[in-house]
């Protein structure tokens, strides 16, 4: 493993070169947020995301779902998962994962046969359970930092990290060697489609319980992907901000507070020299 | 009815509530979260209006069944963060009210989604003397990856209360912490409060329209 991350210094350097032009590039944008420095560009890419969901790809996930039953749409979502598969599995195999490994080829060997290439989902109820891997979560668990927040064009939230590993993602998702530009297309609307029909729901809740829909798509997609490189092993501190109980780090805070509110109440008792001269109560 | 007989009744009572109440406190926290969310479900699978969206009447029942077993003051507290030892008692109870008219409705919208999807709950490993304890569900829906749904529960001293609600592992709660902040940055602790209350305002005016 170690000998991975070392060799792995000739991807972590012109990431860092990125993020460095990146936090160069936001440094004319007004902003406090340590993992969001391009945030005046990541609005704007965002808005316009927004804009081409509402125009485009939200009506054709309607329609799609409005006309298609939902076995149907299911056995959709499992032909395209079905071809993910290899690339989860490469990628569970690549972060040491062995057995997660070989059981996604697994599940890609019997729902592609006995799953009717890939429509039904016969792995899962033989008890191989499908996973969520990509190369961006294989280069987080290898060590490689995050980087910047970037929203893409299209493609919308990622870190500097994931859109490096996008490319591969991407070829390694369409598995399909097809060189039929028209059949390569239809799928990719597919996928589209299909996987925006599937956030329908959420949308209308993200809408509404946000003040600031950039802010929380921004964090939301921050803290899951350091979920899911993690493999949910993630540690939650549950802080106490309440002013009753006083954390232990804050006592040593208390006590000068203390101290400064008595020094006060010596001086509004009137001339006391203690009062005039604090610092020579130690004397 | 004599006086008399009139204490026996009410002996009774109390006498019936005690071990209810008794009951409710000792219930483990994985209990708890299975029996609500069964209960809640079943009544949104029967009930046509609410499948409908019938906004009155799922806060209606969210009211009821689900709210007394949520701790809104410390979820608050944890969305908002360190600011929030600067706000005075009164801005405290002012944000956790708009917060909790914020999730409630929202959340409550979000419930007259289900339809079909099945919940799942893991097995709960606690001991008897924790106080914190994850509750894990999920909720699995044909033709997707199942999405988890994790309960963070803390005991107090009317029984065990939700405080975070962990969804596809990302906290609902401490979610809220970065806009927050930056609305705390930009018009202070009242400045929160103004945006909160001016939301929910206008989520109340586009339900009343609809």
């Amino acid at each position: 493993m170690n000998a991975l991350k070392r060799n792995l210094g000739f991807v972590q350097r012109p990431l860092m070169a990125l993020a460095v032009s990146a936090s160069l590039l936001g440094g004319c944008a007004t902003t406090a947020n340590p993992d969001d420095p391009l945030e005046g560009y990541n609005r704007a890419m965002f808005s316009f995301n927004e804009q081409v969901d509402k125009v485009v790809v939200k009506p054709a996930a309607q329609a799609y779902e409005f006309v298609l039953p939902s076995f149907v749409r299911t056995g959709v979502g499992n032909f395209l998962g079905n071809l993910e598969d290899p690339w989860i599995g490469v990628n569970n195999l690549l972060q040491g994962k062995g057995a997660d490994g070989m059981s996604d080829l697994m599940r890609f060997f019997v729902n592609s046969t006995f799953g009717l290439l890939g429509v039904l989902d016969v792995a899962t109820e033989m008890g191989l359970p499908k996973h969520n891997e990509d190369l961006g979560q294989t280069l987080g668990s290898w060590g490689v930092g995050e980087g910047a927040y970037i929203v893409l064009p299209f493609f919308g939230p990622r870190t500097v990290r994931d859109t490096a590993a996008l490319p591969a993602d991407w070829a390694g998702q369409n598995p399909l060697q097809v060189d039929h530009m028209p059949t390569l297309n239809s799928y990719t609307a597919l996928r589209v489609t299909h996987t925006r029909s599937t956030f329908l729901g959420t949308e209308k809740t993200v809408d509404e319980a946000t003040i600031d829909k950039y802010a929380y798509t921004r964090d939301f997609y921050l803290e899951q992907r350091r979920y899911k490189v993690s493999d949910g092993k993630v540690t939650r501190e549950y802080e106490d901000f309440d002013a009753r109980l006083a954390p232990a780090l804050g006592e040593e805070v208390d006590v000068a507070a203390e101290a400064a509110v008595e020094r006060l109440e010596l001086s509004a008792i009137g001339n006391s020299p203690l009062a005039a001269a604090p610092t020579t109560m130690g004397q | 009815m004599s006086l008399k007989k009139l204490f026996i009744l009410f002996y009774v009572l109390v006498a019936g509530l005690v071990p209810m109440v008794q009951a409710a406190a000792q219930q483990g926290p994985d209990v708890l979260v299975r029996e609500v969310t069964n209960e809640v479900l079943e009544i949104v699978r029967a009930d046509k209006a609410i499948q409908a969206g019938d906004t009155h009447r799922v806060m209606e029942l969210v009211d009821a069944k689900v709210l007394p077993h949520f701790d809104f003051r410390r979820m608050t507290m944890l969305a908002v963060g360190r600011d929030w030892r600067d706000a005075s008692p009164e801005q405290q109870t002012r944000l956790t009210e708009a917060f909790r008219t914020l999730l409630v409705r929202t959340y409550s919208n979000a419930l007259t989604q289900y339809r079909d999807q099945t919940i799942d709950f893991k097995p709960t490993r606690f001991a008897a003397a924790d106080t914190r304890v994850q509750v894990r569900t999920e909720v699995r829906q044909s033709g997707a990856q199942p999405i988890g749904i994790d309960y963070m529960l803390e005991k107090s001293d009317t029984g065990w209360k939700v405080f975070d609600v962990i969804v596809a592992g990302v906290s609902l709660v401490t979610n809220y912490r970065g806009s927050f902040t930056q609305e705390i940055r930009a018009g202070g602790v009242d400045g929160l409060i103004k945006s909160l209350e001016a939301k929910n305002r206008s989520l109340e005016a586009e339900q009343k329209r609809s």
